[in-house]
């Protein structure tokens, strides 16, 4: 049975321009241990569904018109704000993108991590500032005793993240919902945050849904992906069958935009033309249509998601691997 | 170092410090050695990549290319001529030649001007054209980098990132320059954004002839489009190899596990890749280690590696390292 199962989620944000159609009817699952990536541009509506889901969307402006998020055999949309904060940072942890200013600038690493350490676990101050201790030291931060008592300015980017990972996992999350983590770092400092992600995940055995731009790094994290664009999700599959066997143009896209490191030759970039769709004022057929080699009459009509393979679904009328051959 | 006669700049012991004042008195204290004794030269229409993590000072070597900053100490030779000796009406005059893609299309486009004055600048300033001439070249740059000629009127805030990248570029082209200096054109584009400016810049570069040297921290990136590419490290350029040359057989061990870090997108490859995690963070430039500067960090560094700095030296015809393991 699925760890965390969420149905249908639409989020809008009324804003003085029009309404933002942000997250569109999203629906997915993720079960013990596996690891979930989801992948799209800015403004696909990548983070704000998950921020939905620990019901951390500003309201107003933003509204969760409808959806449930089964998690324990409840419905974390019906709890009240009480259950909810006892559950965040406890069951569902999160770690955000930019690690300067998810830190508070004046409280100490120790207060910060011990905050979550007594509230939701009821430790006393001394043995928060123990377990704190130990937990920098699993994240790999040298002299982890000495560092208890520093501001995060006196710490590096990649120390920040960190921190930031130490305190997530301060209560053994069932679910770490991590946002971009590795995107304001540099290369070698981002391999060492996946590297320790990757050693916990298997030491913890906890379920990671890590949201992100980067086809790199889904391809070498995730078990199953989800792409998103426009607040839809347009393809879902395994992690392998995705890349080896994309189903929708976008999809198709997006890899033939990336340079890869390990290309043979110098080959020219496949880019798709034109830009994202206003999410004001969304397209009423498929969201793609307008930027889409393979568009037919149908994509006035927006598609649902079907299977067109065990575990791999793909939002798309058009047979594009049909297409491709010919 | 470049002794070959198509070689359009050459960069000779370029170093750049920025002193650290500090008191009433505005003691210096110390000095930020963001750029510190860099050589390389590049030929006549290549790209030349300048890779490097935030911080190494490939930025702040571009800007000085380019005089910007002017340069502690060090020789910027284009086409021949020392530019750093050069001030007042004879270095504007060279800048027509040399012109500059910057990173963030929203700040580097004046908000309160419009898309044709922001490209016709240029013209003005260097009496290239004025009136009717100028609005007809305007609109041709805007054809040139697949912008509609009849945006001219509208605004920066009127673009998406792209969109805007593409006004820079052609703001760059306005004076028919040889040489470009592209930093980071594209980090602030999402991804199917990126494909399309960097297929752009290659088209251009073909048709005018351009050379660039193109700076960024995307290692896949720089792979793609460069035809050479340095390596940065806190100030220092560690190896400058061949584009396939610096992927198949890199030698300075920052090179190699920076090639390491970054991600494929393959999951099948990325299975069995072995990386290289470095351990710790790059050291202040305040104060940079004695030696070479990766023994901070280094996997397999030696004795001597904490006592003197590396030569740079040219170890295969066109492949220059930094390292004593190679020495």
């Amino acid at each position: 049975m699925a760890l965390l199962e969420v149905r249908d989620l639409k989020t809008r944000f009324y804003t003085d321009d029009g309404v933002v159609q942000a997250v569109n009817g999203v629906s997915w699952s993720i079960n013990e241990g596996e690891t979930l990536g989801i992948v799209g541009e800015s403004g696909c509506g990548k983070s704000v569904s998950v921020l939905s889901i620990l019901r951390l969307i500003p309201q107003p402006p933003g509204k969760i018109e409808s959806g449930e998020v089964m998690f324990e055999d409840r419905d974390l949309m019906q709890l009240s704000d009480d259950e909810m904060r006892s559950i965040r940072g406890n069951k569902m942890a999160m770690v955000f993108q930019d690690p300067m200013t998810s830190l508070n600038p004046v409280l100490t690493i120790n207060q910060q991590i011990s905050e979550a350490l007594t509230l939701h676990l009821g430790m006393s101050k001394k043995e928060a500032r123990e377990r704190t201790a130990e937990l920098l030291k699993t994240v790999q931060i040298p002299q982890a005793e000495d560092r208890l008592d520093d501001y995060p300015h006196q710490f590096s980017g990649g120390m920040r993240q960190r921190a930031m990972i130490a305190m997530a996992l301060s209560c053994n999350p069932q679910i770490l919902v991590a946002d971009e983590p590795t995107t304001a770092l540099d290369v070698t400092i981002q391999a060492q945050i996946i590297e320790l992600v990757k050693q916990l995940r298997d030491e913890i055995g906890m379920a990671i849904i890590w949201i992100t731009h980067d086809l790199g790094i889904v391809a070498g994290i995730a078990d199953r992906v989800a792409v998103m664009y426009a607040g839809f999700i347009i393809e879902s599959a395994e992690v392998k069958d995705l890349y080896a066997d994309p189903r929708h143009p976008y999809t198709l896209g997006l890899l033939g935009s990336v340079p890869r490191l390990d290309m043979k030759k110098k080959e020219k970039l496949t880019p798709i033309f034109g830009l994202p769709p206003d999410l004001i004022d969304l397209p009423t057929g498929c969201p793609f249509a307008p930027r889409c080699d393979y568009k037919i009459d149908r994509c006035a009509e927006r598609p649902e998601l079907r299977t067109v393979a065990p575990g791999h679904e793909v939002a798309c009328w058009v047979d594009i691997t049909e297409e491709r051959k010919q | 170092m470049g002794s070959e006669n198509n070689v359009l700049l050459e960069v000779n012991n370029l170093k750049m410090y920025f002193p650290i004042k500090r008191g009433v008195f505005q003691r210096r204290v110390g000095d930020i050695k963001a750029v510190d004794d860099v050589s390389f030269f590049i030929r006549r229409g290549e790209t030349f990549g300048l890779v490097g993590e935030s911080g190494c000072g490939k930025t702040t070597a571009g800007r000085c290319i380019l005089q910007l900053y002017r340069p502690t100490a060090g020789e910027v030779l284009f086409e021949g001529e020392d530019l750093t000796q050069m001030k007042g009406q004879s270095l504007r005059s060279m800048r027509r030649e040399m012109q500059m893609i910057f990173q963030d299309p929203y700040a580097s486009l004046n908000p309160r001007m419009t898309v044709g004055s922001i490209i016709g600048e240029p013209l003005e300033v260097h009496n290239m054209a004025k009136g009717k001439e100028k609005r007809e070249r305007v609109q041709e740059l805007l054809k040139v980098v697949g912008l509609n000629p009849y945006f001219v009127n509208r605004y920066p805030h009127e673009f998406s990132g792209g969109q805007r990248q593409r006004i820079g570029v052609a703001r760059a082209l306005a004076l028919n320059p040889s040489f470009i200096v592209a930093d980071e054109p594209i980090s602030a584009l999402d991804v199917s954004i990126q494909a399309q400016i960097i297929n752009m810049l290659e088209d251009l570069q073909a048709e005018l002839g351009l050379t660039f040297l193109f700076i960024a921290h995307d290692l896949s990136v720089v792979r793609h489009i460069s035809d050479r590419i340095a390596v940065m490290y806190l100030g220092k350029i560690f190896e400058i190899a061949d584009r396939d040359e610096l992927y198949k057989n890199p030698l300075q061990p920052y090179t190699q596990s920076l090639l390491s870090a970054v991600p494929i997108p393959d999951p099948v490859v990325e299975e069995t890749r072995q990386r290289i995690i470095l351990v710790g963070d790059v050291p202040s430039p305040a104060n940079p280690p004695i030696g070479c500067n990766f023994v901070t960090r280094c996997p397999v560094k030696m004795d001597v590696c904490e006592e003197q700095e590396p030569e740079f030296k040219e170890v295969s015809p066109d492949h220059w390292v930094a390292c004593w393991r190679i020495n």
